[in-house]
């Protein structure tokens, strides 16, 4: 791997090496002293110009179990286009030496442009509405700790498809690895020509849970009411929020995903998502040790 | 007085329905005969066996940016750009800076053309002040002071009584009013066209309905009022299909089709480069191959560039926040040979659609080679193999999406009244 900027174009085979890798990066998280010197001397740029907390910090604690430095870049208003151009972008951050750039955008395609102008590894932490690669990798990770294989599995992404990353890149993750995937949600918020991406959309909870192992759900973003996507949080709550009457749709065993932050008693009742079923905070822990095998793939790890 | 005599060449000459091997005699600035040899001696002959040779092309869709962008285009550079893709009239939109709704705008782009320009420039001035969709411009007076046509282009009148009473009013002045069609609330946020390209990878869609929506509200206008109605850059199927039956039934509207939409299909964002970023956007495989046939069978009347110059500096940012446009003089023949070669066309209809229609749709000038006519001519290879190169395109700006392609049939030599215009050297422009 040269760069990780999304699911879509990776294989199942380099997929499978990040999730081995995690394995073992995984067991440093767990050790009393929390940092190996594997990176030591590397400089991971962290570019996050839309905001974010969770993931930001999920990466800088990644490089810095692995002894690289991170530093941060963010930009208040977040819109480079007004003051610097792309191949500008990348040049000031070539000059910074960096060794890896993770980017986080508002606006798609932004980690694959400045991957084109820049001779280091780029990592898209996650861009507009097109992908989240580490975060996808990061709930198939979580999923094979539960289920082993997700060989045959039903997964059902539930939520706004239209404006998530999380699930474009799920999508393509869950389906490379053997899955069959579902994506549910009011036709306003099922983007055009989804069947492409070999999933079947759903327009209940009904239809969308009847036999799932998993299901994702997506963060219902406010906002979206400008948009008229839907008419109000209680209605979209009571026909697509996951509660225990809707959870019992699904296998009895089935489990429960959500990237976070999670929008308690909007798309998930807080007694679903702090009971067995969730693994929310799993998803938290993993995430850092997906990180932390990505870095170390695209830089010490190659060989 | 001066004689050039070109010989050998192919001439096709589609008002007269000439397709044939013979002579054309230019004296001074005027065609003195086609076909037959004059019995006069020539100061200048012309050898141009296994070429074509046409009359110049009139483009009905450009932005020169001046005034007030100039850094991106001017008229002298866009001019220069369009002689050497063989067009020898131009049509300049009138979202410049102060924006062309005024006589005195519309009359200091015509002194700039005479002073500075390589071909002919006619104006299309704004049909409402400012381009704001409210009241309506002075057409009359800008009628008087020569703009050929009023558009609003991209600023779209969404208001249906303004288009209405535009309509109305162009239709008592005897002008065209061209419209740019998209709904620009269902367009929303979109860049590209809605569907599983705009979905895989992440940007906003607007579906070809946005244009399609648009195209039936004015053929109903144009319908109304009588006026002469034409669709700007026609980019999706059901648009083709809404223009035929208008046609059919007798309403008066044309339309145009730009290379890039006759060529490329929304597949291209995939790449998330902004030269592939355009308004209408490149739409599907069915919806370009139902513009090559309306082309084709003279639904749409012509081909126009919409020629949108941006710096690189503009365009080289997220491809949200990059502007709509992409430059289309210097590629827009070889684009077009394309359906010649596929043998949609004939190469007398191509030159129809290039030339003769779209010189017809605004009644003005140009477009044959008529005896005592102006010597409006191109002269065409259409198998010379060239590839597009920012460095080697005349343009100011290089926001072309055929960068780095090598394209066949490109134009070697242009006159504007029998002035060389554009003269291809071996080793291209410089």
């Amino acid at each position: 791997m040269k760069h990780l900027l999304g699911i879509e174009g990776m294989t199942r085979a380099e997929i499978e090496l990040v999730l081995e890798t995690s394995e073992a990066m995984l067991e440093i998280s767990q050790r009393e002293i929390k940092r190996v010197p594997t990176l030591r001397g590397r400089t991971v740029i962290n570019v996050f110009l839309e905001s974010s907390t969770r993931t930001r910090v999920s990466f800088e604690i990644a490089a810095k179990r692995l002894s690289a430095d991170a530093i941060n870049v963010t930009r208040a208003g977040s819109s480079l286009s007004k003051a610097e151009t792309l191949a500008d972008m990348a040049r000031n951050l070539a000059a910074m030496s960096a060794d890896v750039l993770v980017v986080r955008d508002s606006v798609a395609g932004v980690p694959h442009m400045l991957a084109e102008r820049v001779r280091v590894p780029v990592v898209n932490a996650g861009d507009g509405c097109h992908e989240h690669p580490t975060q996808a990798l990061l709930d198939a990770f979580t999923l094979r700790q539960s289920l082993g294989s997700l060989e045959g599995r039903v997964i059902s992404i539930v939520g706004d498809i239209s404006h998530s990353r999380v699930a474009r890149s799920d999508i393509h993750c869950f389906t490379k690895l053997g899955a069959e995937v579902r994506v549910a949600g009011p036709p306003t918020m099922m983007p055009a020509g989804i069947e492409a991406l070999g999933v079947k959309p759903c327009f209940s909870m009904e239809q969308a849970l009847a036999g799932a192992d998993v299901i994702v759900m997506l963060r219902i973003q406010q906002e979206r009411l400008d948009g008229a996507l839907f008419p109000s949080v209680r209605e979209y709550s009571r026909t697509f929020g996951l509660t225990q009457r809707t959870l019992a749709l699904a296998k009895p065993e089935a489990i429960v995903l959500h990237p976070g932050p999670i929008n308690r008693g909007v798309e998930i009742a807080s007694d679903v998502a702090d009971a067995e079923p969730s693994r929310i905070l799993d998803q938290v822990t993993n995430g850092v040790a997906v990180r932390m095998a990505v870095l170390y793939l695209l830089t010490g790890g190659q060989t | 007085m001066t004689r050039t005599r070109i010989q050998g060449a192919r001439i096709l000459d589609p008002l007269s329905g000439r397709d044939e091997l013979g002579v054309v005699d230019v004296v001074d600035d005027r065609i003195e005969s086609v076909g037959r040899e004059s019995a006069a001696l020539p100061d200048q002959v012309i050898e141009a066996a296994g070429l074509w040779l046409a009359p110049g092309f009139v483009d009905l869709h450009a932005h020169l940016r001046e005034p007030g962008q100039e850094y991106k285009e001017d008229i002298e550079t866009g001019t220069r750009a369009a002689a050497a893709g063989g067009y020898t009239t131009v049509c300049c939109m009138a979202n410049t800076d102060p924006v062309n709704d005024t006589p005195a705008v519309t009359e200091y782009i015509q002194r700039r053309a005479r002073e500075s320009g390589a071909v002919r420039v006619r104006v299309i001035a704004a049909a409402t002040q400012g381009l704001r969709g409210e009241i309506m411009s002075e057409m009359a007076s800008l009628a008087a002071a020569g703009a050929v046509a009023f558009s609003d282009d991209g600023s779209v009148i969404m208001n249906a009584a303004v288009m209405r009473r535009v309509l109305e009013y162009a239709r008592g002045i005897g002008r065209p009013v061209i419209a740019h069609c998209e709904d620009l609330n269902l367009r929303g946020s979109g860049v590209v066209h809605e569907g599983a390209h705009a979905t895989c990878c992440g940007l906003p869609g607007s579906p070809a309905e946005a244009e399609t929506a648009m195209v039936a509200r004015d053929l109903e206008l144009a319908r109304l009022t009588g006026a002469h109605l034409h669709v700007a850059h026609v980019s999706a199927l059901r648009s083709v299909e809404l223009i035929r039956e208008a046609k059919a039934a007798g309403v008066r509207v044309t339309a145009e089709v730009t290379p890039h939409h006759l060529s490329l299909t929304d597949e291209t964002v995939r790449s998330y480069d902004t030269n592939f970023k355009m308004a209408p956007p490149l739409r599907s495989a069915r919806d370009r191959e139902a513009l090559r046939e309306g082309l084709a069978d003279g639904t749409i009347d012509c081909v126009a560039t919409d020629h949108a110059p941006h710096a690189l500096y503009e365009k080289d940012v997220e491809f949200t926040a990059a502007p709509f446009g992409v430059v289309g003089f210097e590629t827009a023949l070889s684009i077009a040979l394309e359906l010649v070669r596929e043998e949609r066309m004939t190469p007398l209809e191509l030159v129809d659609r290039l030339a003769t229609r779209p010189a017809r749709v605004l009644g003005i000038p140009g477009g044959t080679l008529e005896p005592g006519g102006p010597a409006d001519l191109v002269l065409v290879d259409p198998e010379r193999v060239w590839k597009v190169e920012s460095a080697r395109l005349t343009s100011r700006s290089k926001n072309s999406s055929f960068l780095g392609r090598e394209l066949r049939g490109r134009a070697l030599r242009t006159w504007v009244g029998g002035r060389l215009a554009f003269a291809l050297g071996e080793e291209g422009p410089a």
